[in-house]
């Protein structure tokens, strides 16, 4: 009896009093896990179906369902996981590799959540952001090392040429997500909330949809290693355009649109046929040096007529320091690491969770490299991968980011409920997926400002901890270690983060 | 005053139909979902109504027109405009369940009362309640409420 079923990963509980029969979990649930039997007047779930969406959950009217996890029950084993022995189970039947959406959801070590932030006390003025200015307004590019002016009639001109800068009115943008990755409807979402709340989403490699275009003011296009939609156009439709190298959650890894995505608005912004598997490979197979990436940079710089900032976005392993300067010195004004909990459409869950650094620790050493080699001026960096809350942007401004993507966080707003199948395409809340069906259920009205909303709470409580800290500006705070300390933390993982330890002064 | 229309939004209808429990409810004796599904299912059905045909849904109540053929075709004078608010209700006490207002309304929005008394029964734009009970509780606004021109 080797050959056994996997067991469900969740249980749907219905309380059969307050049940009443409207059949909306039946309706909505797009993998057909609910189902009404007529004769006994009841609703039933095939356990095995569930992915744990909570869809049914949220729009049952009387609160009578109840998704509940289901783990393996075996007898208790603390190596042996009910996920490591599923694992094992669903792969011995299949024989193949274990697909997974979202980030990294192993309880790696989140160095976040062991730095607290400073305030001031007696000796320095803290400030109440409600009736003092806070500057948290955020520019990305290249900055001169210093500023020449020069006397004009009537007062004083700059000298120095500035080079394209992205004006950022809260350090937070929207990651890279395509459209194919991700519902028109989400992109439309994130588009509306970063012209509201001014700042920036990103397009991810999937090309550019034409409604998307009126948004160009707050978009980043990317120019990833399948080159989907890349045209002059594109490149000069956004406000900056940025390379992708790799991403957090498959780092060296590329990307494998199915043909059967591939419908007639995909292919049209693909500008590839329709049916056809939109493959992105592992590396662009023209850039197998830091040489060849200045020769792209600069070709993009040249096609958008030195304009915009060109980045780069690299997914934080082990070499990152070194690897993030060489881009620095191929011409790069910014800089994205992408850490080990960064999130994907579609990625080999032995690559989500084991490959990469936490991004604490890829924003420090970058940083300290940069200043080290004194190029930090010449880019600014970014950071994403697993921010979830205000405090984390905090934190990573202080390690040194310039600003933070987020795409989890953003898609948990418009509804995401985090259940990791996005690579199914069948995502009960309108966003993976491209079932006219279900992408209506995400209303890009509802999603703008939902996304908008988030931007503005993390806003508001970004300078209300920079308040408490008597700072006034988000400048201040760039890089100023001196305000983290590390709780439990080894002596060379402080000194890596280059933070000390809680309890230590000045 | 200003006219309450409801809006459908069919592009964002999600076919969940919850609107149409949310007005029998609101309609009901209890007002609550769980017993009226348990006690009261005889006795009120819901006026909104969500048309469904492959991938499109949409939720419709009564339209309110400007030119009602059922108030026309009332024999009674018990369909009748609200000079007031515009909106169109039935007086259930003139109504005699001819059945002459479910003939001719072009939206199919004109259902028989599911008491026993002959009646018609239609979308009274929630007259007692702020919002109406399916745009307040459509999971997606796919249902809003707007104000237009003045009456």
């Amino acid at each position: 009896m080797a050959k056994r079923r996997p067991p469900a990963d969740f249980v749907v509980e219905r309380d059969d009093y307050k049940c009443i029969r409207c059949l909306a979990c039946v309706r909505t649930c797009s993998y057909g896990a609910n189902f009404y039997d007529e004769r006994a007047n009841r609703v039933f779930t095939e356990n095995l179906k569930c992915v744990g969406c909570h869809f049914c959950e949220a729009i049952c009217p009387t609160e009578a369902i109840l998704v509940r996890h289901n783990p393996l029950a075996t007898r208790e084993n603390a190596h042996w996981t009910s996920e490591a022995v599923t694992d094992i189970m669903k792969q011995a039947e299949t024989g193949g590799v274990l697909l997974t959406s979202m980030g990294n959801d192993k309880p790696h070590f989140t160095y976040f959540d062991r730095m607290v932030l400073n305030a001031s006390q007696v000796t320095n003025p803290s400030i109440d952001p409600l009736r003092e200015p806070m500057e948290i307004r955020t520019y990305l590019g290249r900055k001169p090392l210093a500023l020449e002016l020069e006397n004009i009639e009537g007062g004083i001109a700059l000298k120095t040429r500035i080079a394209p800068q992205l004006k950022l009115e809260v350090p937070i943008m929207f990651s890279a997500m395509s459209y194919g990755s991700i519902s028109l409807n989400a992109s439309k979402s994130l588009a509306r909330g970063a012209q509201m709340m001014g700042t920036y989403f990103n397009t991810g490699e999937g090309g550019l949809h034409k409604d998307l275009k009126e948004f160009g003011e707050n978009m980043i296009v990317q120019c990833a290693s399948g080159r989907f939609g890349v045209n002059v156009d594109y490149l000069n439709a956004g406000a900056a355009v940025e390379i992708k190298i790799g991403q957090g959650a498959k780092p060296g890894i590329g990307g494998h649109l199915p043909g059967e995505k591939v419908t007639e608005p995909i292919s049209e912004t693909r500008m590839i046929p329709v049916g056809t598997d939109a493959i992105s490979p592992a590396p662009h197979h023209d850039i197998y040096s830091i040489e060849d990436l200045r020769q792209l940079i600069y070709a993009i710089k040249e096609a958008t007529r030195y304009e915009k900032p060109v980045g780069v976005k690299i997914a934080a392993v082990h070499n990152v320091a070194p690897i993030a300067s060489g881009i620095v010195r191929a011409g790069a004004d910014f800089v994205v690491i992408d850490g080990i909990r960064g999130g994907t459409g579609a990625t080999p869950k032995v690559t989500r969770d084991n490959v990469g650094i936490p991004i604490e620790l890829a924003v420090a050493v970058v940083d300290q490299r940069l200043r080290d080699e004194g190029i930090r001026h010449l880019a600014s960096i970014v950071v994403a991968g697993g921010i979830k809350r205000s405090s984390d942007v905090v934190k990573a401004i202080a390690l040194g980011a310039d600003a933070v993507y987020i795409g989890t966080a953003a898609l948990v707003a418009l509804g995401c409920h985090l259940c990791q199948k996005c690579y199914m395409g069948k995502c009960n809340w309108g966003i993976a997926t491209q079932d006219p069906k279900l992408v209506r259920r995400l209303n890009p009205e509802i999603g703008a400002r939902r996304v908008a909303n988030l931007l503005r709470a993390w806003a508001l409580e970004i300078k209300e901890i920079l308040g408490g800290m008597g700072i006034n500006a988000i400048e201040s705070l760039r890089g100023n270690r001196d305000v983290l300390r590390g709780v439990g933390l080894h002596e060379h993982e402080l000194e890596l983060l280059g933070i000390k330890p809680a309890g230590e002064a000045w | 005053m200003k006219k309450k229309k409801i809006l459908v939004k069919e592009e964002y209808c999600i076919g969940c139909r919850l609107c149409e429990i949310y007005c029998v409810t609101a309609h009901s004796e209890s007002k609550n979902l769980i017993k009226v599904f348990r006690y009261e299912l005889g006795e009120v059905a819901p006026t909104v109504i969500v048309e469904e045909k492959e991938y499109t849904t949409f939720a419709v109540q009564c339209r309110h027109c400007e030119k009602a053929s059922c108030v026309q075709a009332c024999i009674t004078g018990a369909m009748h405009r609200d000079n007031g608010t515009g909106a169109i209700y039935v007086d259930q006490e003139k109504c005699v369940g001819c059945w002459m207002c479910i003939m001719v309304c072009p939206y199919g929005v004109i259902k028989r009362g599911v008491n026993k008394k002959k009646v018609a029964s239609k979308c009274d734009l929630c007259v007692d309640r702020e919002m109406p009970a399916c745009v307040e509780n459509c999971p997606n606004e796919a249902l809003v409420l707007t104000e237009v021109g003045e009456s």
